[in-house]
């Protein structure tokens, strides 16, 4: 099930078509860093490399794009990052 | 202090509890159980929004506990945001619900010897998750957490949560360390 209004998914879709969106995870003081390259290679399926790559990029920089695509599947993505308590967002590519 | 989550030979995940440690868990989980459950359902509501989980009550937490566990899903679109709430906070509220739920009847089928399968150990992962993340917004944990928990009087009341903060950071570390694949 799309999670997105019909309405607003069209417009966007209409006005940018080749923009796709991204999926931040957001550093926090509580999340271990053992936990969020679990939650990467449990989810994602990334490698255990990438996962620690990822996870290094949220604790040292703040942030990381985690995965990119149409908005429906970033809005699961974050779905799912907000159940395993990630703080995650969602956003067009810049 | 119990010694973390083990992995037994016959794939078995094993957590050995003092009773008090059990008593704590499970008080725990009766307080995650009741910040995540949704709220009832308005009786004027849509039935049909209601069949499919879109939830008209759904609006942005002011209690940073519950913001955290329900965060924001776009960080420069309220209206969004608002509209992502609508169409998966209940959702969210049943998994985190179900995680809470899961560790709880675990820890009432046992005593001090809590025996898991590997396929409840997302559950256990997220509800301690839940449980730190509630507590961290409670303490006020930061990046310098640790220096200026040093610092707190012997009678601040955000030792004790401190204690259980710690005890479940510990806990959680060990199952990870398990659950990676």
């Amino acid at each position: 099930m799309s999670i997105a209004p019909a309405e607003v998914e069209q417009t966007a879709a209409q006005a940018e078509p080749d923009r796709p969106w991204i999926t931040i995870v957001w550093n926090d003081p509580v999340n271990l860093m053992s936990y969020v390259t679990y939650v990467f290679m449990t989810y994602f399926h990334y490698d255990r490399e990438k996962a620690e790559k990822l996870m290094l990029d949220v604790h040292e920089r703040g942030r990381a794009v985690v995965s990119n695509g149409t908005r429906e599947s970033m809005e699961r993505d974050v779905t799912a990052m907000h159940g395993y308590g990630l703080w995650a967002t969602l956003q067009k590519d810049d | 202090m119990s010694g973390g989550f083990v992995l037994e030979p016959n794939g078995r995940v094993l957590l050995r509890l003092e009773p008090v440690e059990r008593m704590l868990m499970l008080s725990l989980c009766e307080q995650i159980i009741e910040l995540v459950s949704p709220e009832d359902t308005d009786p004027d509501a849509d039935p049909l929004a209601v069949a499919v989980g879109i939830d008209e009550q759904a609006w942005t937490p002011e209690d940073p506990v519950l913001l955290r566990l329900f965060p924001e899903a776009y960080t420069e679109d309220p209206a969004a945001s608002s509209d992502f709430r609508r169409f998966t906070e209940r959702d969210l509220r049943q998994t985190k619900l179900k995680h809470a739920q899961t560790v709880r009847d675990g820890l009432e089928r046992s005593g001090e010897k809590v025996l898991l399968p590997l396929s409840l150990g997302p559950s256990w992962l997220g509800f301690m998750n839940d449980v730190r993340l509630a507590l961290g917004e409670r303490i006020g944990i930061d990046d310098d957490f640790h220096e200026e928990v040093a610092e707190l009087p012997e009678d601040d009341p955000r030792l004790a949560m401190v204690g259980v903060y710690d005890w479940l950071t510990y806990l959680q570390d060990s199952l990870v360390q398990i659950m990676l694949p």
